[in-house]
Order: structure tokens, then C-alpha cells, then sequence
């Protein structure tokens, strides 16, 4: 996977992720043209696109549309089965996920994500394992903010 | 101290937190730039501010924002700083942010190679994991091959969660540093068979990705994967295994027979849709691979295509998508069974998605046949006019075309009907491809000879309609560029009209004075064309009447062009006036001039290759840059060029262009032109053109009649202009109906006597032909491809992949490693400035940048110690701006809780003055010690130079560097730093050989000991033989499995300390297993020194051990064995190892109270200086400092069954040292501390 977009269908971007390094401005002018080309398509069109030398899988969840780039011989339905994954870890670690928990925990979803992909590849399949991986961090977070406070 | 804290903590309270920020930005929509502005200075104070809880909090913030699209690049230390909080709350944070910030020409980068190896080898695995999966985002070549030893490490790390990503992270270090795949390889293979599924999956990924471009070299893994695929039931893996077969098959057919069975039962069995997907795609790959002699091959195909055919039924419009796209590759292979599904293909046209429609389109191109042709391209048409949006209807042009075109025209059987669909095209409004309809005119026109009549007279009737193709809307639209192909056809081909002066009063009537330029150029001149045919015809019939009309009606005309702004046309328009004069003025006199004028006109048009022009050979003696003074030779040169150059479109121009070089010296050209003919017509390789004709006017004149007109005889009604209608074409058999006429006139056709094409194998005769001859080459030229290249662009990281994994690894093929020096040498500078860490780095990097650009990108921080001397000598500018840069992060470690901060709370000044007096003792110190070595090892010594000389190439470059240091002129210096000493005890010596031995534990590798054994003759002459016996004691034993037993180094000098990954060939010869019994393959020279490495394993690592055994050998010349007696003792430090070492890790230890057992010893009268001391528990010890300040440092080990064991080293100027022992085993600390105790004794 080259890099995966989170927007909102207002066009606002949520979150990127970038597996293939790009200068600023190419990022944004990806950015802004996909989602573009994406807001414009109707519901009833497929989830794929080619666009210049990659493949765009994108799907939408309530008002937020989840999109990556993937390469020419990859599988566009195992890349759904990925953004379908992150939705459900969200889903599960947010409590019935909305835009909101993603905008005001964004760090949050970028470690779920972490957790999930690595360099552009799954890594863990289980939503299980990542989600406890993830409360492990969030416990080790806790406690050093312990630590903080026993510092003031 | 604390004002300043609680000062910051106040201040704090007021900031913003993120949720604030984002909070902030929503309720200022309307001015959110001027808010954010705002932020970004509150930001900035925050940034400076000593704090890292306010740091880290300012980050994040800085993430949000770079996600709205703000540059904080500018914020890159800061972030670094974050990331080197030992606090796991902001480490992740600062993570984050260099993941999404950072990339790899990220400049400050170079200064975090050792923060994140720190992070990595961390004690806390969600430390390391932050690490990897930040490094895989911003990884840079730099930090790859400085690091790839570290992930390598983490690769048999004990937590599955740090195996995966470690191996997903290799693939990126691959990219960057693609010299690591080699010697990395067999470990990744290993993870193959990791126990863990993740681990394994992350590995299936990994080679997947990386035989996917380069499928050569992993073929002889195909085995494995076979069993992996069969045996799996992981999805995730399986798809990616298929995957990766998908890319294998076509190296190896019988690897894809192999396969096949195994994917039509997962085909059949499997409900996952992309598992499904993925099989009936390698199955594709695999059949098109396969050509042909497979018994079940039409079975899978249709297996396949009706997999497809129900994916393509499906409602899911992702599925119809790619059943689609995998019908498409079927396509190619296998049209056949794809065609019987040409109804739902049509239907996929109706389909709402855009995309389906278009793949749809993809597939009819292919589906097309003799047969089907004019029905699809119907339906098309239809579709076409129903179609919305102009995008989509020229795709859907294009498409017709190609559909048409391809293959020179294969499918097409009658090329009337395709001209009249030609012309249809041209009623679609708003077209990009006007062009693409023009050239499909002219290429039709010219090539096929039969229907140019037929062809004639459509363009006569596009000109005399010529206001309807233009309409208002022609502005947006590019269809006025068939006018050109009429207007070109019309005047070429003049003599098949039917009237042509009605054709030329269309061409100067209306409207053409608006057409583009470059169109209007080309009505002026053929205009000309038409003229010079009708006044030779009229001249011929005497009609003068004619003639004086059609004169006349240029010259009423003809001004309007003369004026018109364009210069093409302006100039062309008066030629032509003048030479309308002057034909006015010829007839005036009663000359006939017809004849005259159209020898301007004449001339045939022959295809010419598409790779002519490149072909073209230089010949010989022609030299591009001189000038060439033989004018004659000189014209006929550029005009070859500027018939090749040119195809059909701009084929009048050269037209032109031939007229006016035709002048010169005809004799002289004449002769030039037979030579070459003679030549062409030798040479087997010149393709000649069927009309055998000369571009030369006056030369085929005659020829000009015997172009095979043959075929027109056969419908006597096609003179009658006007244009079909396609219905007509419908009827395939018989050819004979009426058809309906668009323009009022009903046409009758006779039969039609379809000229049969030798090639035509189907049933269908072809009607007409196409002159499909490969064209025009120049001679002796080959129409091949001979232009075969690596299509991947040359920065594809993946090209310097390409790599052969199957050859065995040679010595010099090592991951960088931080060698034993290496580490020494940082760790004694991480003594002296442990307070300000990252600070004493910046400089030294800084330095060795700059070193860099001047020498070859290497591994340099062996010259570290020496850098940072330079630095302290003349503290340049340089120096100093580069300490204001990094005050900032001297901060940071100021407020972090070293208890020794104190000492260097004035800045760092204070810092290096002190280290610049330390340096200096330590330096004197040093060379005295350096002296007393030099002395004790004169022998040794010698025998290194001698090693030295015999193989510098087979060392790598740093050895070979620091060997060559004691021969030049640097000697003092480099003896003043402490010489990389493997730390050897002396095992045995005779009068012929000494034996040292240096043990190391390789922790987190393979549990194990290496045990270095260096042999050194000091007999003259050869010795042979060599037999070491060293049998197993119950609690040690040696590692006998072949290949591990015995490395042969050749000439290695020092141990691997850190980590000896792959340095070792494989000795050939291996031992027996079973026998205690070590033959040495190797025979000792004189003066030659030798090594070999033995592994070993302890039951309990926390008592001594001791080895007894003997070495025989034979020295030439004697007839018997010598035999010595041999004790390697294994002391436990020898199991203990400080690679982990870090100062959080060794905090959270002190502080977890793990460590029960205690125990110290003080040695009152220590004859040694506190760096020596600290060098004997280094080397000798196998323990890393952590932390040293003063005469104080604390070390740490592990050992190989994971017992921690702490020290604190106190040494008082006295004299006096002390050293406190924690250990979470009381036995191995007692045996440690005892060890210690002895050996510092002993060196009193």
C-alpha cells in the first residue's frame, strides 16, 4: 500500500498515512485530487479507480470516506478487507466510532493504524492482538502520566 | 532550579492540549487561518520552554496541524526531542509525528541513528514497536544501513510482536540499503517457519513484495511456498502466496502445471472473494504461461470465466469491476472462451458506473472479430449516441476506432462500411478526436486502394457539407480536422471524383476562412491540385468554357487567402494566385499547360515504417557536425530525412518541399538516385513497395495508371456521391440491397464479388484490401526490436534489488555491524558526556558529514574519538553554530532526571572544558599503557603485519583503515586511543605455537558462546594438521551441528563482540558430529596467524566453567605429533552481555526491585585510573556502561538466560574503588563480582 486518506464527504482530510515518501506538495496535491475524484463519484460506482500508475480503493463509512493507494498487481478486495478491518478496530476501541472520535483522538487512530499496517503491509490480522497491544500502550501512557504528576 | 519547574507547570496549565486546539479551529471556521496562526506562535513559545510534558503536548498539536496541511518542518529537533523522552507518552507522540512529518532527505535525521537504536533495543517492546513502525515511515538509506543489524537482531527477539514488525521493516531497509538483502536473507527465510503466524504471515509478505519484482531470484523458494499454500488456511498469507506464485509461473511453466491442481480446489471450495479473486488471476498468469500440452487447460479456463461470469452477474459493483478486469487478461490468451460472453459484456455497457462501462469497453476491443465486428461496433454506436457526457462519448470514439483499426485493420472486412462509420463519427458533437477520425480517413484512403473511390466521394460530400460539421459548436471541439482529410483526399486523389469542380466551388465557398490555419493551408493547396486537374481534363475535352470559369473562380477567391493572417496560407494562397495567372496568361496565348501543371501534383505515397526514421544508418563518412560543401549531396540527404520524418498527415508538405528542391543539377541527381536503387534493389533487407515507384514526379507518371485500381471496377454505383448509411452494411451475406441513403438518393447495388485476401483464414473474405507492407525502411535496416530495456525508471528502488540470493554468502558480504572497536569507542564518549547525550553527538555528525562529502560514505564513527579531538582543538564557527543549534536540546536533558545533571547544569562550556582536561589525562594515561603493549605483543605485533599484508582486500574497510593507521605517520595519535585490543587470554604456547582465546556471548542470537580461538605459529616452518579435542564437560557442551561447529575466518583479527553475523565462511570440511575431535582445514605458515570459532552452550550460566582438552598438530619436517595441553575457562561473565544496555531500561530495573541480590568488594589501593578500570569491566567483563559521570559509572549486563546484573563503579581519588553489585541471581553476581575482583587484582 502506498498511503491511505481519511475524509470527510465535505472534503476535510481526517488523517494520512504516507508509505511511499513524497515531498509536501505532491502529498497535498495528491491529496486534494483524489479527493476530488472521489467526492464526485456516485454511490453507486464501484470502489475502484485507476488513477496515473495506481490503483485507488476507497469505501465509505457513514460521512467519512477511507481511501488507499495501492500498486497495479495488488488486490483490491483484500485492501477493503483492510479498510474494513481498521473501521471495526476503531469501531471497537472507540465504542461505535464517529468522525468526531477521529478528529479529537487522531492520534489514537494513527497508533491503531500502526498497530494494523507497517510500512504499507498488515501485519496483524487479529483484532484481537491489536487491541491489546494498544491497551498495553495506553496503560504504559497512563502510568507515566503517574509519573508526571508525582513530578509536579 | 525548582522556581523555574514550577513556573513551567504553571504556565502549562494555561496551554492549549489538542482537544482545545481542534476544539479551537472548529468554532473558528470563518477565521481559521488567522486562529491557527496564532496557535502556531503559542506553539513556538511552548517549543522553548524547558518542559517536555509541554513539548510533547506542543507536538502533537503540531501533528494536527501538519494533517490541515501547515509546514512544520521547521519543528523537526523538537520533535526529535520528544522522540528521545524516555517517557513512553511522549515518545509515542514525538514518533508520530516524525512518521508523518519526516520523510527521507529529512536532514535531522542523521542525528537520530542512535536515539532509535537505543529504542530499539529497548527493554520495553512497545518502545521498540514504536521505533520500527516509525522507522518504517521515515527510514532513510542512511539510518537503514546504520540500523539493519538492529532489526536484525529483533528478528529473534522473543515477543512475536516484535518479530513481525522487525520483519516488515526489513523490506523497507531492503529498499534503502539493498546491500542488506544478502546476508539478511536466510534469516528472513527462517521466519518462514517462525512459529508464530503473524511472524510468518509478516515474512510471506515480505519475500512476496520482493519476488514480485524481481521473480528470478526466488524461485528456488517455490518449494517452501508450496507447502505453506497447501497446508495454510490463513487467508491473508494464502493470498499473498498466490500472489507471489503469480509472478513465478511465468519464469517457470512447470511450476504453474504444479499449481494448477491446487488452485481450482481453492477456486471450487474457497467463499472468501478475494482469495478467489486472487487464484483465478495466478490461474490467468499461469495458463497464459503455459502454451500449451495441458490436458485440463480448457477446464481451468472455464472454470475461470464462469467464476468470472458470476462475479460479473453479481450486484456488487466491485465485484462486476474486476470480474471485468481478470475477463480482460482471459482475453488475451484465450479469446474463445471469452467471446460466448459477449451478452453480458453489452450489458456491462448499460451499467451506471462509468468504470464498468469503460472495462467493459476494454474487453470488446478484444472480443472483436471478422464476424462480430459490425455488429459491436453498432451497438457501440448506439450506445454512443445515447451516452451522456462528452468525456465518456469520446472514449467511446477512441474506442471504435481502435476496435477498427487494431491490428492493421484485421477485423474490418468491408472498408466502405467502415468509411461511412468513419463519417458518422464525424456527426458527434464536441469531439477531442477529430484528429484521430482525419488520420483514420487518410491512412483508409491511401492504403486501401479499392475503396478510394468510394472514399473520394465521401469527402467530396463532407466538403459540400462542411458548414454542418462545423457548427457553433466546433469552437470546443477538434472535429474540424477531418475537413483536412477531406480537403487532402479530395485534392490527392482528384482525378476519382466525380465532379470536381463542384468539389472545388465546396472547398472556396463559405465558411473556410475560419477554420484553423494550418486546415486552411491545406484547402489552398489543394485546391491547386483540383485546378490542375480540371484544366488538364478541360484541356483534353477543349473546353475552355470550363476552363475560364474554375480560372476565374480562383482568382475571385483565392485574395480572401492572400490576406489571411496565417503565413502557411498567405503564402501558399500567392503562389497559387500567380500561378493561376500564369496558366490565365498561357491560355490567353492558346497554350495547352494542363499537362505541365499537374506534373507539379503527381507523385505517389508510400507507408513508411514506423521505426524508419530511427533506422536511418549514418553513413559513411557523413560527419554531423563539419559542414558539407557538396550541395547536390547535401539536398538529396534532407530530403530522405524529410520523407521519413513525415507520415501520411504531413506527407503534402514534403510535397512541397520536393518541388522546390527539384531544381538543382537533375542530371547529377538522376545519377545519385539509379546508384541507390541499384543498391536497394540488391540489397534482401530494403522492403519494396509494391507500386516499385520513385518519389520522382516524372518517373511514375507512367506508373501512376498501373496503381491497381483493379478492384473499382467492381461497383459502378459507388461513383455516385453521397453518403451511406451504415444499415445497409448490416446484412452480412449476399452484399446486394439497397440501402437507405441519408441524402435523398437511393442507391442500388449490384453484387459484390468480394476480393478474396489470401489470408483469409475465416470464412469471411476480406474485400478490400490493406497495404499493410511494414512501409518504407531505409536500407539494410531491420524492422526488429532491438530496443529492449529495463522499463522500470532508473531511481526504481527495486532495480538495485535484483539481486541473486541463491549463491552462498561470501565474507566480505556483512551487515554493517557496530564492531567491537565501535562500540568501545562510543561508549567511552558516552562516559564522558553522558549528561548531554544527544548534544556530544551533534557535533560529531555534524564533522563527519563534512568528512563525508569528502571521502566515500562509510562507516566513520571509528574515527569518532578522533573527530571529536578536532572539535576541541579549534572550535571553529562551525562548532559553534552547531552548539546554539542543538541548545535546545541540551535543555531538554537538563530538566530530565539525571541525578548527575548538576555537574552540567552551567552549559556546555563547563562540559567541555572539563572533558578537554579529561581527554588529556586519559591521553597520557593511555599511550603509557599503549607503550607496555606495543612492548609485551612485539611478536604479536609482527605477525599482524605480516597478516596485514597477505589479505588487506578480504577485510572489510574499516579493519583495514585502522591497521594501516599504526603503519603511517599517525602512529601517536592512534596509539594514544586506545587500540581496539580483543580482550585474548593466553590458552597455550609452545616453542611453535601460541594459542589465544577470546569468548563472547552471543545474547539474542543464538544463545550461545563464540569462543575465538587464534592460532599463531612461531615455528619457521609450516605446521599442519591441526586437531583440537575438546570434549564436552556436563555442563558445557560444544555446538555440533554441521555448519554451525566450525567457522573458518581466514584472517579476522578481532572477535565479532556485537554480533558476527554471516562474517564466517562456511569451512568445508565439517567435523563429525559425534566426536569431540575439531580437525582444523587449514595448515599454519610461518608467521602466519589463523582463527576458528567454536560455539558452545551452558546448561548454568551463573558458575564458572572450565574446558580441558588438547591441540595436536604436526610440524613439517618432524614425523611426529606434537600435543598441548589446552584449559579454555569460561568465567561468567563470559555468559553475561551489554548489548541491551540502556539508561531507561537500567533506571526501571534499579526502581522495579527485581534486583534482590546485592553484593560489593572494594579494592582500597587500585593501581589503575578509573578509564582503565572501566575498559577491564568492558572488555573483559563483557558489561556496557550506562551512564558515567566523573570517576563514577554504571554498567549493566545480561545474560544468555536473561538474568540482569548491575554495577556501580565508584573511584575515589585515592585510589579507592568500590563496586556495588544488583543481580536478579545472587550466585552469578557473587562469581561475577569474585571474577572481577581477581582479575583487577591480578593486574596490580
Amino acid at each position: 500500500m502506498q498511503f491511505m486518506l481519511l475524509f470527510s464527504r465535505q472534503g476535510k482530510l481526517r488523517l494520512q498515512k504516507w508509505y511511499e515518501a513524497h515531498p509536501d506538495k505532491v502529498k497535498k496535491k495528491i491529496t486534494r485530487e483524489l479527493i476530488s475524484t472521489i467526492l464526485a463519484r456516485k454511490p453507486k460506482m464501484s470502489s475502484f479507480l485507476e488513477w496515473k500508475d495506481l490503483k485507488i480503493v476507497y469505501k465509505r463509512y457513514a460521512s467519512l470516506y477511507f481511501c488507499c493507494a495501492i500498486e497495479q498487481q495488488d488486490n483490491e478486495l483484500l485492501t477493503l478487507e483492510v479498510i474494513h478491518r481498521y473501521v471495526e478496530l476503531l469501531d471497537k476501541y472507540f465504542g461505535s466510532v464517529c468522525e468526531l472520535d477521529i478528529i479529537f483522538n487522531f492520534e489514537k487512530a494513527y497508533f491503531m493504524l500502526d498497530e494494523l499496517m507497517v510500512g504499507g503491509e498488515v501485519c496483524e490480522t487479529s483484532k484481537k492482538n491489536v487491541l491489546k497491544a494498544i491497551a498495553a500502550q495506553d496503560l504504559l501512557q497512563e502510568v507515566s502520566y503517574g509519573d508526571t504528576a508525582y513530578e509536579l | 532550579m525548582a522556581l523555574r519547574k514550577v513556573k513551567g507547570n504553571l504556565e502549562r496549565m494555561f496551554d492549549k492540549n489538542l482537544t482545545d486546539l481542534v476544539r479551537g479551529i472548529r468554532n473558528n471556521k470563518e477565521t481559521e487561518s488567522k486562529y491557527i496562526s496564532q496557535c502556531m506562535e503559542e506553539i513556538k513559545t511552548e517549543l522553548r520552554q524547558d518542559n517536555l510534558a509541554v513539548k510533547a503536548n506542543a507536538v502533537a498539536k503540531l501533528t494536527y496541524l501538519q494533517m490541515l496541511g501547515y509546514d512544520i518542518s521547521w519543528a523537526g529537533f523538537n520533535i526529535i526531542e520528544v522522540m528521545s523522552s524516555p517517557k513512553f507518552t511522549y515518545k509515542r507522540i514525538g514518533y508520530l509525528s516524525a512518521s508523518q512529518c519526516f520523510h527521507q532527505d529529512t536532514e535531522v535525521l542523521m542525528l537520530t541513528t542512535n536515539m532509535i537504536r537505543k529504542d530499539l533495543n529497548s527493554h520495553n517492546m512497545y518502545d521498540s514497536g514504536t521505533a520500527l513502525t516509525g522507522l518504517a515511515c521515515f527510514i532513510s538509506g542512511d539510518l537503514a544501513r546504520d540500523l539493519a543489524n538492529d532489526v536484525m537482531t529483533l528478528l529473534t527477539s522473543t515477543k512475536p510482536y516484535l518479530r513481525k514488525k522487525a520483519v516488515l521493516l526489513l523490506y523497507k531497509v531492503f529498499l534503502k540499503f539493498p546491500e542488506a538483502l544478502r546476508p539478511a536473507f536466510p534469516r528472513l527465510k527462517e521466519k518462514l517457519e517462525d512459529p508464530d503466524p503473524g511472524v510468518q504471515s509478516a515474512a510471506v509478505n515480505v519475500i512476496c513484495e520482493l519476488a514480485r519484482k524481481n521473480p528470478k531470484n526466488y524461485l528456488s523458494l517455490a518449494p517452501v511456498f508450496f507447502k505453506l499454500m497447501t497446508s495454510s488456511t490463513n487467508n491473508w498469507m494464502l493470498i499473498k502466496i498466490i500472489k507471489l506464485f503469480g509472478a513465478l509461473t511465468p519464469l517457470e511453466p512447470r511450476l504453474g502445471k504444479k499449481l494448477i491442481e491446487p488452485l481450482t480446489n481453492l477456486i471450487h471450495s474457497t467463499s472468501a472473494m478475494s482469495l478467489l479473486y486472487e487464484c483465478i488471476n495466478t490461474v490467468i498468469a499461469v495458463l497464459i504461461s503455459i502454451s500449451s500440452g495441458m490436458p485440463n487447460h480448457n477446464a481451468s479456463i472455464q472454470l475461470c470465466v464462469q467464476k468470472l461470469r458470476i462475479l460479473i452477474e453479481d450486484s456488487d459493483q466491485n465485484l462486476k469491476y474486476l470480474g471485468l478486469l481478470a475477463m480482460s487478461k482471459i482475453l488475451k490468451t484465450h479469446p474463445k472462451s471469452v467471446q460466448a460472453h459477449k451478452d453480458l459484456v453489452l450489458q456491462c455497457l448499460d451499467d451506471k458506473d462509468e468504470s464498468i462501462r469503460l472495462r467493459a469497453l476494454d474487453l470488446l476491443y478484444g472480443m472483436v472479430t471478422k464476424k462480430t465486428v459490425m455488429e459491436i461496433v453498432r451497438r457501440l454506436m448506439t450506445h454512443m449516441d445515447r451516452a451522456e457526457g462528452t468525456m465518456y462519448r469520446d472514449e467511446l470514439l477512441q474506442k471504435i476506432i481502435l476496435i477498427c483499426s487494431q491490428n492493421n485493420f484485421q477485423y474490418i472486412t468491408n472498408f466502405e462500411w467502415y468509411v461511412s462509420v468513419l463519417v458518422e463519427l464525424c456527426r458527434m458533437e464536441g469531439t477531442q478526436h477529430g484528429g484521430l477520425i482525419a488520420s483514420q480517413l487518410m491512412d483508409v484512403a491511401i492504403r486501401v486502394v479499392a475503396v478510394r473511390e468510394f472514399t473520394v466521394g465521401q469527402m467530396a460530400l463532407l466538403l459540400d457539407n462542411a458548414h454542418v460539421i462545423v457548427g457553433p459548436a466546433a469552437a470546443r471541439s477538434s472535429i474540424a480536422e477531418v475537413l483536412y482529410a477531406a480537403a487532402w483526399i479530395c485534392g490527392e486523389f482528384s482525378q476519382l471524383l466525380a465532379n470536381p469542380k463542384a468539389t472545388l466551388e465546396s472547398m472556396v465557398r463559405g465558411k473556410v476562412v475560419s477554420l484553423p490555419g494550418h486546415i486552411q493551408a491545406i484547402y489552398v493547396h489543394n485546391m491547386l491540385k483540383l485546378y490542375a486537374h480540371i484544366i488538364a481534363t478541360a484541356e483534353e475535352e477543349d473546353d475552355s468554357e470550363m476552363i475560364e470559369e474554375v480560372t476565374n473562380l480562383l482568382l475571385e477567391r483565392l485574395p480572401v487567402f492572400v490576406s489571411s493572417g496565417d503565413l502557411e496560407v498567405q503564402e501558399r494562397a500567392s503562389c497559387i494566385v500567380h500561378i493561376v495567372t500564369y496558366v490565365q496568361k498561357c491560355h490567353k496565348h492558346g497554350d495547352k499547360v494542363g499537362a505541365d501543371l499537374a506534373l507539379l501534383m503527381t507523385g505517389e505515397l508510400n507507408p513508411v515504417a514506423p521505426k524508419a526514421q530511427k533506422k536511418v544508418p549514418l553513413p559513411d563518412g557523413l560527419d554531423l557536425d563539419a559542414w558539407i560543401n557538396d550541395p547536390p549531396s547535401e539536398s538529396e540527404e534532407e530530403e530522405d530525412d524529410a520523407l521519413e520524418k513525415e507520415i501520411f498527415v504531413k506527407a503534402d508538405s514534403s510535397y512541397k518541399h520536393r518541388k522546390e528542391k527539384y531544381e538543382p543539377s537533375e542530371e547529377e541527381l538522376q545519377k545519385l538516385r539509379d546508384a541507390r536503387r541499384a543498391e536497394q534493389a540488391s540489397n534482401p533487407y530494403y522492403v519494396k513497395s509494391s507500386a516499385l515507384s520513385s518519389p520522382r514526379p516524372n518517373h511514375n507518371s507512367i506508373q501512376v495508371d498501373e496503381i491497381p485500381v483493379t478492384a473499382i471496377d467492381l461497383n459502378v454505383s459507388l461513383k455516385i456521391p453521397g453518403m451511406t448509411s451504415l444499415d445497409k452494411y448490416q446484412v452480412v451475406d449476399g452484399w446486394q440491397d439497397g440501402g437507405k441513403k441519408r441524402h435523398k438518393k437511393q442507391k442500388k447495388r449490384s453484387k459484390r464479388k468480394g476480393q478474396v485476401s489470401s489470408s483469409s483464414e475465416e470464412e469471411i473474405n476480406r474485400m478490400h484490401v490493406v497495404n499493410t507492407d511494414i512501409g518504407e525502411m531505409p536500407e539494410g535496416a531491420h524492422l526488429s526490436d532491438d530496443y529492449e530495456i529495463d522499463d522500470r525508471p532508473e531511481d526504481d528502488p527495486h532495480r538495485a534489488l535484483d539481486i541473486n540470493l541463491d549463491e552462498p554468502l561470501s565474507p566480505n558480504e556483512v551487515l554493517p555491524t557496530r564492531t567491537h572497536y565501535e562500540a568501545h569507542a562510543q561508549r567511552k564518549i558516552e562516559s564522558n558526556n553522558e549528561a548531554k547525550l544527544i548534544p556530544s553527538e551533534i557535533p560529531l555528525k555534524m564533522k563527519t558529514r563534512n568528512k563525508k562529502e569528502r571521502k566515500e560514505k562509510k562507516e566513520k564513527t571509528k574515527k569518532v574519538k578522533k573527530e571529536e579531538k578536532k572539535v576541541k582543538k579549534k572550535p571553529s564557527r562551525d562548532a559553534n553554530l552547531i552548539l546554539d543549534l542543538i541548545d535546545p536540546l541540551k535543555e531538554t536533558v537538563i530538566s530530565d532526571k539525571v541525578p548527575v545533571a548538576a555537574n552540567h547544569i552551567n552549559g556546555i562550556a563547563d562540559a567541555k572544558n572539563k572533558e578537554k582536561s579529561k581527554s588529556k589525562k586519559t591521553k597520557t594515561k593511555k599511550e603509557k599503557k599503549a607503550k607496555k603493549e606495543k612492548d609485551r605483543d612485539k611478536p604479536e605485533k609482527k605477525l599482524k603485519k605480516n597478516e596485514k599484508e597477505i589479505d588487506t582486500l578480504s577485510r572489510n574497510r574499516d579493519e583495514y583503515e585502522e591497521t594501516n593507521g599504526t603503519v603511517t605517520q599517525e602512529v601517536e595519535e592512534k596509539l594514544a586511543v586506545p587500540e581496539p585490543q580483543p580482550y585474548s587470554r593466553l590458552l597455550a604456547e609452545d616453542s611453535h605455537i601460541r594459542i589465544v582465546y577470546s569468548t563472547a556471548a552471543m545474547d539474542g542470537v543464538m544463545s550461545e558462546i563464540l569462543v575465538c580461538i587464534k592460532f599463531i605459529s612461531q615455528s619457521s616452518k609450516p605446521i599442519s594438521k591441526l586437531q583440537l579435542i575438546l570434549p564436552d564437560s556436563s555442563a558445557l557442551k560444544m555446538i555440533r551441528t554441521p555448519g554451525k561447529l566450525v567457522f573458518e575466518t581466514g584472517y579476522r583479527l578481532f572477535p565479532p563482540k556485537e554480533m558476527g553475523m554471516a562474517v564466517f565462511q562456511r569451512k568445508q570440511r565439517q567435523p563429525d558430529p559425534q566426536s569431540e575431535l575439531v580437525n582444523l582445514p587449514w595448515s599454519l605458515d610461518p608467521g602466519e596467524s589463523k582463527e576458528t570459532q567454536l560455539s558452545f552452550t551452558a546448561e548454568d550460566v551463573t558458575i564458572p566453567h572450565k574446558l580441558r582438552g588438547s591441540l595436536s598438530y604436526i610440524q613439517d619436517g618432524s614425523s611426529s605429533s606434537s600435543d598441548i595441553s589446552l584449559r579454555l575457562e569460561f568465567p561468567v561473565t563470559t555468559f553475561l552481555s551489554g548489548k541491551t544496555a540502556s539508561r531507561a531500561t537500567f533506571t526501571d530495573l534499579l526502581s522495579s526491585g527485581q534486583l534482590s541480590a546485592r553484593s560489593s568488594f572494594t579494592l582500597p589501593n587500585c593501581p589503575w585510573s578509573f578509564p582503565e578500570v572501566l575498559e577491564e569491566l568492558t572488555l573483559g567483563g563483557s558489561l556496557a556502561v550506562v551512564e558515567c559521570v566523573d570517576q563514577t559509572a554504571s554498567l549493566y549486563g545480561r545474560s544468555l538466560h536473561g538474568h540482569h546484573v548491575c554495577l556501580l563503579v565508584k573511584y575515589q581519588a585515592s585510589h579507592h574503588l568500590t563496586i556495588d553489585g544488583k543481580s536478579t541471581e545472587g550466585i552469578l553476581l557473587s562469581n561475577a563480582l569474585d571474577h572481577l575482583k581477581t582479575t583487577l587484582m591480578q593486574k596490580q
